[in-house]
């Protein structure tokens, strides 16, 4: 089999996996909270964990396009079953893959294609959410490698993974300078440079559950993705080796927890297609079922309206994932700015769908007896993780405006 | 084209600000200057590494090698001869 048909057989296995040992319990799930570890294992069993990994490290190898549509179909069964994924294989695995040192790689790559080490990724903060530069967990040099301090939040899995990429910045010195006086990196000062104030060093670092330290608490009532164990953590004095610094010291923001961002945002993309598609699943079916003045309510204009919108939509989100999958394959440097174009739209079209899914069911689809009601809240989390939609348009608004921007010498941008 | 050219046409073409007339100068330290956004600095890295054929590693992630078209210019040029014995 090549590898096209190879990659169609996962994306079909994923499919009845997903249908048959997710979907059925994606409700409890939610009610109760829990991914239970033996979904994890399942999960494991069969690589579904480490899609994207190469065959090396234990994973599947699936391109970008093809782990796309595999998270499509583990999205619609469970947005929290999609969201470990994300987190384990795009935020945290792509990360190390990309930046990892080969001793980290082997360390933790094969484990977590396996299901023995879980991964999550602690950027967010009491105070830092969409303004990543400026963590204020604090690292400094000690105990032969570095000592991490500070407060988490909104850390998907944080309850239960097995180690933490924690994005930290240098602790302030105050002996040190902290605004760039025209220096370079040896302090020299570079005649003529235009420089502004200068931010303290952010750095990246592998930690280990078992380290001393680490306190980790799930924030309870959470809207949406309730089974991704989202929690609060402390690191109170953490020793971290120095083996254990992801990337070098100093490149965490944007280099390393951009990467990260960047892989999280293609997955929470296609997360998006996933509640819509099964949004608009869920519409279709009930509008096919349901009778009202004594006829299907399929036939009634205003409900075929909503499902025309939702179908298009659904089509139109998935097209954009695939072109931004497909750029990502082919190493397109502008696959960034398509990827972050994919998030923001197809997030905001899992709300759009789902609402009018619930719209289509009426009053039942405000009952958790119905699926709908779910998709609905899930949607919502996908508008603001991996960055909100308001961060995507500020960002694809500097995009447009280089791109389709035509010089003209010696005049100004109106407006 | 010169080496420097190729990379300073590469940042002014990812600079977001209203005067068209802004030129870059070689030693400018690009991220402070306030007008690129944390995309860029990972196209930077994919910049570099398809228009010059040098793979940028973990080891490579240092602020300086990405500070200013001097800078880049000389990195690249180090990793060209690594590359090159």
């Amino acid at each position: 089999m090549d590898k096209a048909g190879i990659s169609g057989s996962i994306i079909e296995e994923a499919k009845v996996f997903a249908e048959k040992e997710i979907a059925p319990l994606a409700a409890e799930f939610d009610r109760a909270g829990v991914l239970p570890r033996y979904v994890i294992d399942k999960l494991a069993e069969k690589k579904f964990l480490a899609p994207n990994f190469p065959v090396e490290y234990g994973g599947l190898g699936l391109d970008p396009v093809s782990y796309g549509l595999f998270t499509e179909e583990i999205g619609k069964a469970c947005c929290s079953t999609r969201s470990l994924i994300t987190v384990h294989a795009s935020l945290v695995g792509e990360t190390l893959l990309r930046w990892g040192k080969e001793a980290q790689k082997e360390r933790w790559l094969r484990a977590m294609a396996e299901g023995t080490k879980i991964g999550a990724f602690a950027l967010s903060e009491p105070e830092v959410g969409s303004d990543a530069g400026s963590v204020k967990t604090a690292y400094r040099r000690g105990g032969g490698g570095f000592i991490v301090s500070g407060r988490k939040k909104w850390i998907s899995f944080g309850e239960i993974a097995d180690f933490f990429v924690v994005v930290a910045s240098e602790a302030e010195n105050k002996d040190q300078k902290t605004t760039n006086d025209d220096a370079d990196s040896e302090g020299q000062e570079v005649p003529g440079s235009r420089t502004a104030p200068k931010k303290r060093k952010v750095s990246v670092f592998i930690v280990e559950r078992e380290r001393d330290g680490i306190l980790a608490r799930r924030i309870p009532g959470m809207l949406g993705c309730r089974a991704a164990h989202v929690s609060e953590m402390e690191f109170k004095d953490v020793a971290v080796p120095e083996e254990n610094l992801l990337g070098k010291e100093g490149a965490g923001f944007p280099y390393v927890a951009g990467t990260a961002l960047d892989h999280g945002r293609y997955s929470v993309a296609w997360g998006g297609v996933a509640v819509a598609q099964a949004a608009l699943e869920a519409m279709v079916g009930y509008a096919r079922q349901r009778s009202q003045f004594g006829k299907k309510i399929h036939e009634f204009q205003l409900v075929r309206g909503l499902i025309g919108d939702a179908v298009t939509k659904t089509h139109a989100a998935r097209a954009m994932c695939l072109k931004a999958g497909e750029m990502r394959r082919d190493g397109h440097r502008e696959a960034l700015h398509e990827t972050a174009m994919a998030k923001y739209f197809a997030s905001e079209v899992a709300l759009e769908v789902a609402s009018d899914a619930v719209q289509a069911h009426g009053g039942s689809g405000c009952s958790q007896d119905y699926p709908v009601e779910r998709f609905f809240r899930e949607a919502k989390i996908l508008q603001i993780i991996e960055g909100t939609s308001q961060i995507q348009q500020e960002m694809l608004a500097n995009f447009a405006l280089r791109k389709y921007h035509k010089k003209v010498p010696g005049t100004f941008l109106q407006g | 084209m010169e080496m420097m050219q190729m990379i300073s046409d590469f940042i002014e073409g990812h600079i977001v600000m209203s005067d068209d007339n802004f030129k870059l100068k070689n030693e400018d330290k690009i991220f402070e200057l306030g007008f690129l956004d944390s995309m860029f600095a990972l196209q930077l890295v994919g910049f570099i590494e398809e228009k010059f054929g040098v793979d940028v590693n973990e080891e490579d992630l240092d602020i300086e090698n990405f500070s200013s078209v001097n800078n880049i210019a000389a990195f690249i040029q180090l990793k060209k001869e690594s590359r090159d014995g």
